[in-house]
């Protein structure tokens, strides 16, 4: 049993149905990345793994107990979330927006304990904002406040965390480096990482576990060199392609079809599997 | 002088200078310190926002002092010092204690209560115009007393229970309208101001049926005035304060929280709808009690905890700050009122309202520039 | 269909002639509201005085009720109703904003503004010398708000907030005059509600001018509107004259609400709800949603007036009540329904 989970869960918003009788297992101390193409419901079941959308049918578990009838404070303490859109306050610095990821660890009268002080220092400098600490976070770049706010999640201090799209409107480098941290926390943190990802390769490439969702249901999943297959991707994603190594890592890599050799794509295919070597695949 | 010495030395004996960012391994906190004992017990104090505190709370204290020695039986600010400590001549004691000490304190009270309201609203709506004036509660309120005044010529405690329903009413009304699996800052804002706009039409609805007389003391209610306020109003309104405020004290740090939105908030084990629901209730009965006692006074709900912002310069309203603000502003506003148009003695909300206006000009245009609201 | 890109999307047959049925059918119930709106009134009386009194009138009696209160209330509620629907839809396209309305956005309380200004320091006590000061204080705060705002960045929440913002201040300084003059507080409390009792063809005459040509310019604006609405950029790259579409609009918003305003005084909501109502039934095309605006909200106002005629009878309840109270809830629909940028 694992420490997260999702017993067939119905999930929607009003009267919309979303995903139906979904259920999702996630392996602990791994770092696993829902796709799926826009709609799917990877953001929706992201929402209901995090305790935020109660399911209307089903129960999400965490450590054996039913999510929605914890204690917020607890869930918190074990679960850490990275919102698509937060709201950082008027005026506030780096360093006290961090801060505020220590709300779960805090009460009335512990307000600030050596212990919060030092694990803030350390989630500055695990995501390279130590030296931004007393900028106002109004100010920063994309990438730069995206990882402030990771930081804070950080801060947080718990075994699971969520990311909702943590990419998004960020260029390539602040992609990688993101997904470099993120990489980086789970090996050497050991922490459980979940992500939503758009781009395929780059869930590929980083992820240790896949979850693929088309239309509410799970398509495939397992390890990323086990599950993307081009057969995969053209049923989840309706686009036919190649799936190569990555030349880096060895890591699946989807190349779709170019458009003029559509016509010529299954010839094209066929004679690349007559080269094992670098195409996996049909 | 005294305190601010020892809450210095409370302070944790780090740097107080603020270090340039790069040079900056100590403070992860920007300018905030813990106060920590030995128990493991920590308390966090912006050394700022005390300081600004203590200042406002003398200045709230300065001008209770001149006003209760102004009028037509004119006290030396000794003596009234003197006086409030129970050290006064009989004469003075009687014009204290039973004439001008219960005004002053209405005066602090209320004011200190509008800013409170006024800064749960706008954490809540995330948003600084999102106060309880300009989202219904006040035209809820003025809609009870007008109700009072033209429909039942009803005494001064009748207008003030009219104004408590009616911004209560006003403040359930706007929480169910703007519901919708949960209470999103905005709505509630849009919601506030649509209810506004209708209250607003029934307010006037409601001066035209009524007597000249009646709708001079109806204009004079919603202008909100401290004039000729004695202990009965007094006593209500402090129970409201002493019940309210350690509400609101308790509910702190969640408000923080929850101004990084709702989606944060929830990860960081906040329970959103609970918090919103304690602030907002808390928020609309101070609102409601301040409009009972003195009428729906413009703008201290508004202006005051983003004045006490800007001299804090801490993110969001903060809660102490803005209440010290709230009853220095309301009480200063009062003395401009008597000294600054000669003899006629002008209500304190026709102060207020005109330097808010002006005030929320200046929010409007540097905010926008900002691209903040 | 002839080769090449035609410049509108083409629209099918039929869809022009709902549309133009439906125009019609608007004027029918026009006619209706205003026969009502003729016939019935604090002093019932038979159709047959109506009729006598509209076509043969000898100057006495009900005559004089028809002539000169029914006719001119009934003149007033059109002009009125139109411009401040007009104003609403183009208020509305102008900012993208399905909350935009003239009374919501400051413009009512700058009128009354204006007008206690005029009553307590420059001695004016006619209703027609009114006109011009609400005018003004119209123009001067619609303009003020729409720049407040945030003008082309302006989002629903913005505009509003700046409109509550100056309304609430407006009121501030409002109160204070009334408070140091009672004279003035005698006056303004009966204007203040928005009303159509007090029309004359004096005042009609006067604010007739400025609404004609608010509705000419109103209609003009369509095609330009529907460019503006899908966003600046989009609007630039069809080629629209953004700068001038913008400067018209406030100027016809000003000129629309400004003298339906100085007439009958704040009216709510009839701005706001129009345009949606009309939406409904012409979809987004502003160059259809403009005459059925200019049609149909006459037809609320006349409709809110002959209501507020009648249930308190012999009494009777301002027009501007009336809307406000069917108003207000349409409002919050559309504010829970919507889903709108930032909400």
């Amino acid at each position: 049993m694992q420490r997260l989970t999702a017993e067939s869960v119905t999930l929607g918003y009003d009267q919309r149905v979303i995903a139906e009788n979904l259920s999702v297992e996630i392996p602990d101390n791994s770092f696993t990345v829902i796709v799926g193409p826009n709609a799917c419901g990877k953001s929706t079941l992201l929402r209901a793994l995090s305790r935020m959308l109660k399911p209307s049918e089903g129960r999400v578990l965490l450590d054996g107990q039913t999510i929605h009838s914890m204690p917020a404070k607890k869930v918190a303490k074990t679960l850490g979330l990275l919102p698509q859109s937060s709201i950082a306050p008027d005026g506030i610095t780096v360093a006290d927006l961090v801060a505020r990821g220590r709300y779960p660890h805090q009460g009335l009268l512990r307000q600030w304990s050596p212990e919060d002080e030092r694990i803030v220092q350390e989630s500055m400098a695990a995501t390279g904002v130590g030296a931004l600490a007393d900028r106002y976070v109004d100010e920063l770049s994309g990438g730069q406040r995206q990882r402030v706010w990771i930081a804070m999640a950080l801060a947080q201090q718990t075994p699971l965390l969520l990311l909702d799209e943590p990419t998004t409107f960020l260029d390539i480098q602040h992609q990688l480096e993101v997904l470099d941290l993120c990489a980086e926390l789970h090996e050497t943190q050991g922490r459980t990482l979940v992500a939503v990802l758009h781009d395929l390769n780059q869930a590929a490439r980083y992820a240790t576990h896949l979850i693929a969702l088309h239309e509410g249901k799970v398509v495939a999943e397992g390890a990323p060199s086990e599950v993307v297959t081009a057969e995969l991707v053209e049923r989840v994603f309706g686009v036919r392609s190649q799936v190569i190594a990555d030349p880096e890592s060895g890591t699946p890599l989807v190349v779709p079809v170019a458009r003029k050799r559509a016509v010529t794509a299954a010839s094209a295919v066929s004679s690349a599997s007559a080269a094992p070597s670098a195409v996996k695949t049909l | 002088m005294k305190t601010s010495t020892k809450t210095s030395t409370k302070t944790s004996t780090k740097t107080l200078a603020k270090p340039l960012p790069e040079a900056s391994p100590k403070s992860s906190t920007g300018s905030v310190r813990a106060v920590r004992t030995g128990g493991g017990l920590s308390v966090r104090v912006d050394p700022r926002a005390a300081l600004v505190f203590l200042l406002l709370t003398g200045v709230a204290f300065a001008a209770s002092v001149v006003l209760i020695g102004s009028g037509d039986f004119r006290i030396a600010p000794g003596d009234v010092v003197a006086t409030l400590l129970g050290n006064g001549t009989a004469a003075h004691e009687f014009v204290v204690q039973e004439l001008r000490l219960p005004r002053i304190l209405v005066g602090l009270l209320v004011g200190a209560s509008l800013a409170l309201s006024g800064s749960i609203f706008q954490s809540l709506s995330r948003n600084p115009l999102g106060s309880p004036d300009v989202i219904g509660f006040g035209q809820g309120a003025a809609v009870g007393a007008l109700g009072a005044i033209v429909l039942f010529q009803g005494t001064a405690l009748a207008v003030a229970g009219g104004a408590l329903v009616g911004g209560l009413v006003t403040g359930v009304a706007v929480y169910l309208l703007a519901w919708k699996r949960g209470v999103h800052g905005y709505r509630l804002v849009l919601v506030g101001i649509g209810v506004a706009a209708v209250l607003t039409a029934v307010n006037h609805y409601l001066l035209t049926k009524a007597s000249l007389v009646d709708a001079t003391r109806a204009v004079l209610w919603m202008t909100g005035s401290l004039d000729g306020r004695d202990w009965t109003q007094v006593w209500p309104l402090l129970a409201a304060f002493v019940l309210l405020v350690p509400v609101v004290a308790w509910y702190a740090r969640p408000l923080r929280v929850l101004e990084m939105g709702d989606d944060a908030a929830y990860a960081l084990g906040v329970p959103v709808e609970r918090a919103r629901l304690v602030m907002m209730a808390a928020g609309v009965l101070l609102m409601a009690a301040a409009t009972a006692a003195a009428g729906p006074i413009a703008f201290v709900a508004l202006s005051a905890p983003q004045l006490a912002r800007r001299l804090t310069r801490s993110p969001g309203p903060g809660l102490a700050a803005s209440a010290a603000m709230g009853a220095a502003l309301l009480l200063v506003a009062d003395w401009v009122a008597a000294v600054a148009f000669g003899d006629r003695q002008l209500p304190v909300g026709v102060v207020t309202a005109v330097l808010g206006g002006c005030y929320l000009l200046w929010l409007l245009v540097t905010e926008r520039r900002a691209g903040r609201i | 269909m002839p080769d090449g890109v035609p410049a509108q999307p083409p629209v099918p047959r039929s869809r022009h002639v709902v549309r133009i049925a439906g125009l019609l059918a608007s004027v029918v119930l026009l006619v209706l509201v205003c026969v009502a709106s003729i016939a019935f009134g604090a002093k019932s009386m038979p159709l047959s005085d109506v009729w006598h009194g509209l076509f043969d009138s000898d100057g006495v009696g009900n005559d004089v009720i028809v002539r000169e209160v029914r006719v001119p209330r009934t003149l007033l509620g059109l002009l009125a109703g139109a411009a401040l629907g007009l104003a609403g839809a183009v208020m509305q396209a102008l900012t993208r904003n399905p909350l935009a309305e003239p009374g919501l956005l400051g413009v009512n309380a700058g009128a009354s503004a204006a007008v206690v200004s005029a009553i307590s320091f420059l001695g004016v006590t006619s209703l027609t010398g009114y006109v011009w000061f609400a005018f003004l204080g119209a123009a001067v705060v619609s303009a003020l708000v729409y720049v407040l705002g945030g003008s082309r960045a302006a989002n629903p929440v913005r505009l509003a907030l700046a409109g509550t913002a100056a309304t609430a201040a407006l009121y501030g300084y409002i109160n204070a005059v009334q408070l140091l003059d009672s004279a003035a507080l005698d006056k303004l409390r009966f204007w203040t509600v928005g009303s159509l009792a007090s029309a004359d063809m004096e005042t009609i005459a006067k604010v007739a001018p400025f609404i004609g040509v608010g509705v000419v310019l109103a209609l003009l604006l369509g095609r330009p509107l529907n460019a503006l609405e899908m966003g600046d950029d989009t609007a630039r790259a069809l080629g629209a004259n953004l700068g001038r579409t913008r400067v018209l609009s406030m100027v016809c918003v000003t000129l629309l609400c400004g003298a339906a305003t100085a007439a009958c005084g704040p009216i709510v909501f009839v701005g706001l709800m129009i345009p949606h109502l009309v939406r409904a039934i012409t979809g987004p095309d502003m160059r259809w949603i403009m005459p059925y605006a200019a049609v149909l909200a006459p037809v609320l106002l006349l409709g809110a007036d002959v209501i507020g005629r009648l249930v308190t009878r012999p009494a009777e309840l301002q027009v501007g009540i009336v809307t406000a109270l069917i108003g207000g809830p349409v409002f919050i629909q559309l504010v829970r329904r919507k889903r709108m940028a930032k909400l």
